[in-house]
């Protein structure tokens, strides 16, 4: 049965009128036109549907919105401020770290949570925090040098 | 026409290149002003008859020749503003910024003023489709030789204003300058009140390479912000009014017949639209969830037939390849049976590759419109003019009735020439009467889509004592015919394909057969070097007359400090190299092949990559880097599984592509020949991956691995 469930995206509280099972994604996209994070597989193998919970990279593909409910929801879209990109956006734009881009907003949202927790991560820790997110045109050795490059950036201008 | 007297049969099996390509030019030249306002305009008349892709497996119909016709256009408004039609599309590989730089250098514009306008049926010119590495070689030139006629026409307006020669007039910077007077004019003011158009024959001159300015640059990506910031709209991301949503119910295995449907439940539902059509049914809802409900709630009963499986796929290839092989590739000089006895060295082996899929990041989608008795599909496709055809054929209306409308797309690599979302979305809208929008499921892509082929090549050899090629056979079953030559001097040598008839549903794929027949012979040629005790970079020089080859593996081989000393156990080294659609690939490859587990890493790629003068090399970068990492995938661990007409394993947690932790450390050197015309780079870079990692598990292990994925199951 559809329920009245309280979301916090972006900073904006929404009154949706859903199932609670939805999954967030559907949410997101359908109802509130936010379609910066992207449908690729449905079952949190790809990350590219990847928004912020808290400070935390969750997939939005399998995410409930009951499950949220009240929770401070982050997407792409929330991330720009004053017409300013983020310190990560802006390096993923100079390292040219996309090729078809479909899974950029996923990758740039799973690089904000890593740099949350970790404001200098080494290698292998990005490594390890971004092989849930698929980029299959293989961009992978430039995304890493963009999730560097916001490190050394975010020192300065704040994640 | 009154459509719903038709029944429209959709056939789930259809294969991509069935559909002939119709050639139209619609627009009139006045209704092109209409659309653009008054300006400059110049038309390309297409010579040459666009390359096609390469066979793959299956039925065709041959393509009729094209005639000669609009290939591209250029407009330049009043404001000054250019606007470049073509029917290409963008699908990550960037040529909407290499074509954007080729027009400014050629114009004498800035790159941020030119205007792509791709892959619209109703806009831009009749194009075959994005695929087989030719819009570089292609389009590019094209577009410099309107763009030339455009600045000529230009000058030749200021030179009857200022009434002086044309000669005597320089264009530079969006402007005609007199050097004599000093007098310049913008082209935004001499475009000013003009409606006049010029169409161009293909041969004019355009500026070499060597002189280029805007071209050859690193420039970054057009509309690169869009796509960081999330806003760019991927045909899955357009959300007209009223928007209804699809979910189509799928036949349980390959050509499975519905013998009978109750739709009845899902009919009841409100506000949900049911279609059944032959073996077509679908559903469209007002939301995702209510399609899945009601696409659930009918009760269907399919008639199965049964399948070839993966466990006897290569047996049957092999029983049932032609044997009359298909004319059109054999290649045949010499004496095979005389070179193989005047061999010291004979070598016969027989390699197999898996079938693949694309998996590209946005699966297969579109969305449709009907409005005033058209439809307007909206889908990411290589070939937008080629799913006008299907859509119009499908619903039976004219191809006028029809536009289709490629965004910016997430992805193809080969996979996206066929329109099967369009037509279903098609359908499904015309029975909503409202918008409609469908995205294939993961599941939906990695099964109803196509592959590609699986194949087996067998090779026989022989070399002298001093490891020159005396004999060369070579035979490829099913996978198809690209690079089916060896780029080796041989006197005697047979190559020949051989058609197989389709078990799964098979189409083009970034580098298509070249990968296999690369793999077979660079393993093959690898075998050879290790039988005749040579370095395998010194046999294959021995054998080489091809210079841009020789350069390639010489410029990778330098940079990998070939030959390498092991220093741990399970370490190898080996190499591969070749050419295909215009450019050159060498790889070398280190892997880790751990004595204990077997567990094969790979460690290091160096790839050295030339395909005539470079565009622009940040964008080129990217795709051989790319395709390197991708290679890395078919190589190692990529196989579609499949059993009693059902793909077992349709879900990146079960089909495993690279991800960040396979990546090895890549070294990707571009040799820039502005001497030579640019080819594509999509396709060759991905070649020389999987035999040089081959060629380095033999290195580490001595175990010579003859099936692509090498280490099926890691």
């Amino acid at each position: 049965m559809a329920k009245p469930i309280e979301l916090e995206v972006n900073g904006r509280r929404h009154s949706i009128l859903a199932e609670p099972d939805t999954p967030l994604l559907t949410v997101l996209r359908d109802e509130l036109g936010l379609t910066g994070a992207k449908y690729g597989c449905g079952e949190g193998q790809c990350g590219a549907c990847t928004v912020l919970i808290g400070d935390a990279a969750r997939r939005a593909c399998i995410t409930p919105i009951a499950s949220v409910a009240g929770k401070s929801i982050t997407t792409i879209e929330g991330l720009e401020r004053d017409g300013q990109l983020h310190p990560v956006q802006q390096a993923f734009l100079d390292a040219e770290a996309f090729q078809c881009a479909y899974c950029t907003t996923g990758m740039i949202m799973s690089s904000v949570a890593l740099l949350r927790q970790n404001a200098n991560p080494n290698e292998e820790e990005i490594v390890h925090a971004l092989d849930g997110n698929i980029c299959r045109c293989g961009t992978y050795p430039r995304i890493i040098e963009a999730v560097q490059k916001a490190a050394r950036a975010g020192g300065r201008r704040g994640l | 026409m009154n459509n719903d007297l038709h029944p429209v049969a959709i056939e789930p099996e259809r294969h991509e290149f069935r559909a002939a390509p119709m050639h139209q030019f619609e627009l009139a030249r006045r209704d092109f002003f209409k659309i653009l306002g008054a300006g400059v305009a110049v038309f390309a008349v297409a010579r040459e008859t666009p390359a096609l892709q390469e066979t793959a497996p299956g039925p065709r119909l041959a393509p009729p020749e094209l005639p000669r016709e609009i290939s591209s256009w250029l407009h330049i408004g009043e404001d000054g503003g250019v606007t470049v039609f073509t029917g290409k599309v963008e699908v990550g590989q960037n040529v909407r910024t290499s074509l954007s730089q080729s027009v400014a250098d050629e114009l004498r514009v800035p790159f941020a003023s030119v205007r792509m306008v791709m892959g619209d049926t109703e806009l831009t010119p009749f194009d075959m489709g994005t695929f087989g590495s030719r819009t570089t070689p292609t389009m590019a030139p094209q577009l410099r030789r309107v763009s030339a006629a455009a600045r000529e026409l230009l000058v030749g307006i200021a030179a009857k204003e200022w009434k002086v020669p044309a000669e005597s007039l320089k264009a530079a910077d969006a402007k005609v300058l007199d050097p004599a007077s000093g007098r310049s004019a913008s082209y935004a003011e001499l475009a000013r009140g003009k409606t006049l158009a010029q169409m161009i024959p293909s041969e004019d001159p355009i500026t070499p390479s060597s002189e280029w300015t805007v071209a050859g640059k690193p420039l970054p990506k057009v509309d690169g912000r869009a796509f960081v910031t999330g806003k760019h709209p991927y045909t899955p991301d357009l959300r007209p009014a009223g928007l209804y949503y699809a979910k189509i119910l799928r036949p349980p295995s390959f050509g499975a017949t519905l013998v009978s449907c109750d739709a009845g439940a899902a009919k009841a539902m409100p506000n949900v639209a049911v279609v059944r059509d032959g073996n077509f049914v679908g559903v469209a809802a007002p939301s995702e969830r209510q399609a899945e409900r009601a696409v659930a709630a009918i009760r269907a009963e399919w008639k199965e037939t049964p399948q070839i499986s993966d466990r006897e796929i290569f047996e049957y290839i092999k029983k049932n390849g032609s044997a009359e092989p298909d004319g059109r590739h054999r290649k045949q000089s010499g004496s095979i049976e005389s070179g193989l006895a005047e061999a010291a060295h004979r070598l016969e082996a027989t390699y197999t590759v898996a079938y693949i899929a694309h998996a590209p990041l946005e699966p297969r989608a579109a969305v449709a419109e009907w409005k005033d008795g058209k439809i307007t599909v909206w889908t990411g496709s290589q070939r937008p003019f080629a799913v006008r055809a299907e859509v119009a054929a499908a619903l039976h209306i004219p191809e006028s009735q029809v536009r289709v409308i490629v965004p910016d797309t997430g992805s193809a690599y080969g996979g996206k020439h066929t329109g099967d979302a369009a037509v279903e979305a098609a359908r499904l809208a015309k029975a909503a009467g409202r918008p409609v929008k469908l995205v294939w499921t993961r599941e939906e892509e990695f099964t109803w889509a196509y592959f590609r082929p699986a194949g087996v090549i067998e090779v026989k050899s022989g070399i002298d004592a001093a490891g020159r090629l005396t004999a060369w056979e070579f035979h490829n079953y099913h996978s198809g015919t690209s690079a089916i030559e060896t780029p080796y001097a041989v006197v005697n040598q047979l190559a020949e394909y051989h058609s197989v008839p389709l078990v799964l549903r098979c189409g083009s794929y970034r580098g298509l057969a070249a990968t296999a027949n690369h793999f077979a012979r660079e393993t093959h040629m690898d075998e050879l070097a290790r039988a005749a005790n040579l370095d395998p970079l010194e046999f294959r020089l021995r054998n080489l007359t091809d210079m841009r080859l020789r350069a390639v593996l010489e410029a990778a081989t330098r940079s990998f400090g070939w030959p390498q000393k092991k220093t741990k156990e399970g370490q190898g080294f080996g190499l591969a190299g070749g050419f295909e659609k215009g450019s050159y690939v060498a790889t070398c490859a280190e892997v880790f092949a751990d004595p204990k587990s077997g567990k094969v890493q790979v460690v290091k790629l160096v790839t050295a990559f030339e395909c005539g003068a470079i565009v622009n090399p940040n964008g080129l970068r990217n795709q051989v880097v790319g395709a390197n990492i991708q290679g890395l995938g078919g190589a190692l661990f990529e196989a579609i599984e499949f059993a009693g007409g059902r793909i077992k394993n349709p879900h990146f947690s079960t089909y495993r592509v690279p991800r960040f932790r396979d990546l090895p450390r890549i070294e990707a050197i571009l040799l820039d020949r502005k001497d030579i015309p640019s080819a594509g780079a999509g396709e060759t870079p991905i070649m020389a991956v999987a035999p040089a990692v081959g060629n380095a598990i033999f290195d580490a292990t001595g175990e010579r691995r003859r099936s692509m994925p090498l280490a099926a199951g890691a």
